[in-house]
């Protein structure tokens, strides 16, 4: 029975081409921008550190300017931490893990000097950075505790970089002039872009990784800052001594725990030490501080755009249009042809059978929205990225293998939906009146 | 035109009724707020920077090399720089307006008492020379330049060394609400408690920053920051004459002086327009989700129309008949579509302004103005005549013969 009612609906769908065109483009349209702005959403809420979110988090301790908060609106502390705090914390070692970090720039000679000398992005961090966001090694590793108290000369390199510099090669061992010193290599990593770049967001929370990493006490040595930013709220006065000791907030710091119960003792421990400090003479804001999970930590820190969140609820009004659309001519379409129903529902056509025929029918217009929507959401990704380039929405507008079933799946929901109460109200006709009135 | 027969038949096509309202209702509130954003969009990308914009590019140095020499480095480059033909003026600075990057500081007309919770104004800071003001392109409305004697050296270890600062004209009517600003005295630029005066105002400089809400204040700041290595070249040349230039400059530093990199060689337009991507990104999803809507739900009313007017073939026939004239017919659907389109409009409205109430909220989206309902509901209601137009006409022609025959 069912390829009969397949036919019948071809042949009912061939009799009015046009509308069978306009209910497949409005489905497929629908479908292909809901789709679109939800693949980029999608890409955007990722928490590239889930496995480990009852693990690693965030610290927060507000240190900000005693007469006013960081953040008016919401009171949030400020993300980042003052080089003292920093410290501190990581020579208290109250964490399993600890890692302070911050990017800035270095000039780098390529031993092969055919290579011009070209800027690279260094990350200075602690050499637990590694392990507690399990970065991948192609070759070699990080570095140890004694290393970054020593400012040793190590670096480790991104899989690009590694490429750029030494073809490929299992470069561990080798030297890098960088910044006018010598650095040996430790480590390579493997091709590891979490997205969003959840350690260090606030710069771009879609930025590629940095690519290469350096021991933090060398940022420090060489007199650097931030090349994110750098936020005070009192005078630093002059000099780098002054600035490290300032109260100027310009560095991420994680830690990596025991477990949620561990967080707990953690979390009591950062009261501590700002209470302590209050009683150093530091003049200190009333206790707000915060440990945050990574999940937390992205949502405070808003790394979904505004606009693709706008985007999406606009999208997904449009796909509603599309389906109310789709749902009206449906009907109408049914009901024009009650007459019908009413001789085949005379001539003996169960109600079940007359709701498979118009289902059938509704089904094949879904199928095919849903094919148009497939194609209409792999175009709108690539307007995403001309649209958008390196832009967040840019650079994440990629259709998956899961996105791909997801827009299938709601594409079908999405017409069989549209096509059960036009098809409920087909099999309503009484064949009677039907019969008579004609 | 009797409305009072039309709107009863239409409560006996219930579902079909609520099907089209509720679509031009969303329709409608989704076409407000797109066409609001938009607009609101449109007039944030066009804000601009006080720059020469068309003329102007600018590029970074950064010396790698020991002992690099940045402070004859730098007057060697400038010297170079000037000296090209085609070269209007040329600077060292740390940053340009829209590029999102720069230096920030507080201003204000008492030495500043930071932890206090008492705010001074936030402007961007700009190092500048005497070529500066010539070299971004800015428009001096008061007082004077700096003089080439005033533009001093600055390290890191000696904190800024200046005793005059030129602002923009918005930072400057903070400074001074009534009058003049030039000759007032400020604080906060160096540090918190040395005066620096102001000598001049131009009209219009952004801060680096195009998010913020006080992006119309900067200060310029007479010294060249030898602070680090890295030093940023603003160049303005002759109209036309930018591409040829920036290539010249690119490869004439580079030879000049191989112990550093040069790089970020980038016009300003290109730099803006990295700025305000993700906004025009925005206005174009936004149209287009806005144009395809109208289609949608026009063609809908087209479609549905047509089904009606077939399936009432007969009835119009007999009102034919019975002496109804083909303009009667035709405003019969005419009305009947402005009632169901104005039914979606008021429920419409309503949606749009919750619409909004709840982009404020979650997204601190500006209020909607109330114009923009009327506006929407205008062209909606248009839409809605236009679809009909035809399906009405066809109808309108069916003939008064079709009341005799059986079906």
């Amino acid at each position: 029975m069912f390829g009969y009612y397949v036919w019948l609906a071809g042949r009912s769908l061939r009799r009015n081409p046009v509308l069978t065109a306009l209910m497949i483009a409005a489905i497929g349209l629908g479908i292909g921008a809901a789709m679109t702005s939800l693949t980029v959403l999608r890409a955007m809420s990722g928490n590239p550190l889930a496995f480990k979110d009852d693990l690693v988090y965030r610290p927060l301790i507000d240190n900000w300017s005693p007469g006013r908060p960081f953040d008016e609106d919401s009171g949030e502390p400020p993300a980042l931490f003052t080089y003292k705090d920093a410290t501190a914390l990581w020579n208290a070692k109250e964490a399993r893990r600890q890692a302070a970090m911050f990017p800035n720039v270095l000039p780098l000679e390529p031993a092969n000097t055919e290579v011009k000398p070209f800027m690279a992005q260094a990350l200075f961090t602690h050499g637990d950075f590694f392990s507690m966001f399990d970065a991948p090694f192609e070759h070699g590793g990080g570095w140890d505790r004694a290393m970054d108290e020593s400012a040793a000369r190590v670096v480790v390199l991104s899989k690009d970089l590694n490429d750029k510099l030494f073809g490929g090669e299992d470069s561990v061992g080798r030297i890098l002039r960088a910044g006018g010193e010598d650095f040996t290599v430790t480590g390579v990593l493997r091709r590891w872009n979490p997205q969003p770049k959840f350690y260090e967001p606030s710069s771009g929370a879609f930025n590629d990784v940095e690519e290469m990493f350096m021991p933090f006490a060398i940022g420090i040595e060489r007199e650097l800052q931030s090349s994110n930013n750098n936020n005070c709220w009192s005078d630093p006065g002059n000099g780098y001594k002054a600035w490290l000791a300032s109260e100027c907030i310009w560095m991420a710091y994680w830690v990596e725990l025991e477990g949620s119960a561990d967080a707990a003792r953690y979390r009591a421990f950062l009261d501590g030490y700002q209470a302590e400090q209050a009683k150093l003479g530091r003049s200190v804001r009333p206790q707000n501080n915060r440990l945050y999970t990574v999940s937390e930590f992205l949502k405070a820190e808003r790394v979904v755009s505004r606009d693709s969140q706008t985007q999406l609820w606009l999208a997904f009004a449009f796909l509603v249009v599309c389906l109310i659309n789709t749902v009206g001519l449906l009907l109408a379409k049914f009901l024009a042809r009650a007459s019908e129903i009413g001789l085949r529902r005379a001539v003996g056509a169960s109600k079940r059978s007359i709701f498979a025929q118009f289902l059938s029918e509704a089904g094949m217009v879904g199928v095919a929205g849903a094919a148009l929507g497939l194609l209409l959401t792999w175009l709108g990704l690539m307007g995403l990225r001309a649209l958008y380039a390196e832009g967040a929405s840019g650079t994440l507008a990629r259709l998956d293998l899961g996105m791909v079933a997801i827009t299938v799946g709601v594409a079908l929901m999405a017409s069989l939906l549209a096509g059960v109460y036009p098809t409920w109200k087909a099999c309503q006709v009484a064949p009677a009146t039907q019969l008579k009135s004609n | 035109m009797d409305i009072k027969p039309i709107y009863s038949a239409l409560m006996r096509n219930k579902a079909g009724l609520a099907l089209i309202v509720l679509q031009v209702a969303i329709t409608l509130a989704v076409v407000c707020n797109s066409l609001f954003i938009i607009v609101e969009r449109s007039e944030l990308v066009a804000r601009p920077s006080g720059m020469d914009e068309p003329n102007t590019f600018r590029l970074a140095s950064l010396g790698f090399v020991r002992d690099y020499d940045l402070k004859s480095a730098v007057r060697q480059d400038l010297d170079l720089i000037r000296s090209l033909p085609g070269v209007v003026a040329a600077t060292l600075t740390n940053s340009i307006p829209t590029s999102n990057g720069g230096w920030g500081t507080g201003v204000d007309t008492e030495p500043l008492e930071r932890g206090t919770g008492k705010e001074a104004h936030g402007a961007g800071m700009y190092f500048a020379d005497e070529q500066a003001i010539e070299a971004f392109g800015l428009k001096l409305v008061e007082g004077r330049n700096f003089r080439a004697e005033e533009i001093t050296d600055s390290v890191s270890e000696s904190g800024l060394l200046f005793d005059s600062v030129i602002v923009s004209e918005a930072l400057a009517k903070k400074i001074a609400p009534e009058g003049s600003a030039v000759g007032k005295v400020v604080y906060g630029i160096s540090d918190d408690t040395t005066p620096k005066t102001v000598i001049g105002v131009v009209e219009r400089l952004q801060m680096p920053w195009t998010g913020s809400g006080e992006v119309e204040q900067s200060v310029l700041v007479p010294t060249r920051n030898l602070g680090d290595n890295f030093s940023m070249y603003v160049v303005r040349t002759e109209p036309g004459q930018r591409d040829a230039v920036m290539k010249e400059v690119e490869t004439r530093l580079q030879a000049a002086n191989p112990g550093r990199i040069i790089r970020g060689v980038r016009t300003v337009e290109s730099v803006r327009a990295d700025a305000y991507r993700d906004d025009h990104a925005m206005m174009s999803i936004l149209f287009g989700v806005m144009a395809a809507m109208l289609m949608v739900t026009g063609a809908g009313i087209v479609g549905l129309a047509s089904f009606w007017v077939t399936r009432r073939t007969k009835q119009i026939g007999t009102r034919r008949a019975l002496g109804a004239r083909r303009f009667n017919i035709k405003a019969y659907f005419q009305t009947e579509n402005g009632i169901m389109v104005g039914m979606g409009i008021v429920l419409g409205g309503l949606m749009a302004y919750g619409f909004n109430a709840w982009l404020m909220s979650e997204y601190d989206a500006a209020r909607l103005p109330w114009y923009y309902v009327p506006v929407g509901a205008l062209v909606v209601f248009f839409l809605g005549q236009l679809a009909v137009w035809g399906p009405a006409s066809r109808a309108a022609k069916v003939s008064p013969a079709v009341a005799t025959r059986t079906a």
